[in-house]
């Protein structure tokens, strides 16, 4: 018979449910780390890490994520590939998680890693093009727009780095943001300025997406209120992430108002027991090093949540 | 943990591949494209749960320029089903397992 309860589950594998799998092993703690493909998260699309400390040299998120998953393995951490429909916390004593087989499994305590996914603008034609010029991954579909002109929506770290990624293949590239400044790093923003292949549309936002078969252009409107239509073969939105919260009570996990899970300084949540690491915490830095950081907090208050439980 | 059950197809052997009657399911994906990789143990999986009702292909869009540009595939990974050799229906980027069967039945 399969084992059905444990005294830990991590729900997600990215880099904090990845760290805490290491942890969770290292400490010889009952556990199992649950995620619905192959491991990785967020990151795996990401062109190129530069601010991970140890890898001076930088490396693909690609190859982050192939490290930090064989570092798990090497530490045998027990990971599942099993899609979750979803968790219930009624019972405090016994977290279940329910799969979208309807089996289900039990644990003691659970550590919440499920990230965040791309926000969507949420405008006429964004659904119906998505794949066929819309897109929300550059690294993942710049070498589709080799020498045609695509644009860019949004101005944080990953709007920028992904325009200046598509100018490797792209003619041009256009950014369009709704303020009139970049909110990304003062070095990324340095570095887009000094591309040349990089144009901007400053105090816009795109209002519909337009296209027989493939994107063709975009109507746009600026703070003023003027309207125009723009020529583009490609956009890519990049306005920052929704949290991956579709499987939680969410409602008993006192979450802020995008739906981020609060904890405290430990990750611990408001239910005893349940903790929270990585980009589905509410905090201000979304970064691969403190999900990281996170993941190995979150295992340490729970063997302190485990011990205490047992007395 | 590369399953055999799915076939890597090219762009010669494309068209008689999804003339079958059978429903086919190809993915369309690179060796660079991070949400392909999440979603390949996904893939494997129907191979195995869909032996003989479903054929399961993967296609890399690097080595096959042809077929993706036919089927005007700009973002990948795409799935897109296909039986007697017309497209039923697809789904683009890292979905959940229970939206891939969703996209199975609807060839079936």
């Amino acid at each position: 018979m399969k084992k059905n309860h444990y005294e830990l589950i991590i729900l997600g594998g990215g880099p904090a449910g990845l760290t805490a799998g290491l942890y969770a092993s290292r400490a010889r703690i009952d556990h199992v780390l649950i995620e619905k493909g192959a491991p990785g998260g967020q990151v795996l699309s990401t062109d190129w890490v530069d601010n991970y400390p140890g890898f001076p040299e930088g490396l693909s998120g690609f190859d982050l994520m192939e490290k930090m998953t064989s570092h798990a393995k090497r530490f045998d951490v027990n990971i599942l590939t099993k899609e979750v429909a979803s968790i219930n916390l009624d019972n405090h004593e016994s977290k279940k998680v329910i799969f979208s087989d309807e089996s289900s499994i039990t644990c003691d305590s659970l550590i919440i890693c499920t990230g965040a996914s791309p926000n969507k603008i949420g405008v006429p034609g964004e659904a119906e093009l998505a794949g066929k010029g819309v897109s929300y991954c550059g690294t993942c579909d710049a070498p589709f727009y080799r020498n045609m002109h695509v644009a860019v929506i949004g101005g944080g770290d990953t709007a920028i780095e992904e325009a200046d990624y598509l100018t490797r293949f792209a003619s041009r590239v256009t950014i369009i943001h709704r303020r009139d400044e970049l909110r990304a790093t003062k070095i990324l923003q340095e570095m887009a300025f000094a591309n040349k292949k990089i144009d901007y549309i400053w105090n816009s936002r795109v209002t519909a997406i337009e296209g027989d078969k493939e994107v063709e252009r975009l109507q746009l409107i600026d703070n003023d209120g003027n309207k125009s239509t723009f020529d583009v073969q490609g956009v890519f939105i990049l306005i920052g992430i929704t949290p991956n919260n579709d499987l939680l009570p969410l409602e008993q996990l006192n979450p802020d108002k995008w739906g981020f899970i609060q904890t405290d300084a430990e990750t611990r949540t408001v239910i005893p027991g349940v903790f929270a690491a990585g980009d589905i915490r509410s905090k201000l830095m979304r970064q691969v090093v403190n999900a990281c950081g996170e993941g190995a907090n979150a295992v340490i208050a729970a063997e302190h949540y485990l011990v205490s439980a047992h007395k | 943990m590369a399953s055999d059950k799915v076939k890597q197809l090219n762009d010669a052997d494309f068209d008689a591949a999804i003339k079958s009657d059978q429903p086919t399911l190809v993915d369309f994906w690179a060796p660079w494209c991070g949400p392909c990789k999440a979603i390949g143990p996904v893939v494997e999986e129907l191979a195995d749960e869909f032996e003989g009702k479903v054929f399961i292909a993967k296609m890399n869009v690097d080595d096959n320029p042809v077929v993706p540009g036919k089927f005007g595939i700009r973002a990948i990974p795409t799935l897109i089903v296909f039986k007697s050799g017309e497209v039923v229906d697809q789904v683009t980027g890292a979905v959940g397992k229970s939206q891939l069967v969703e996209l199975i039945n609807k060839a079936l």
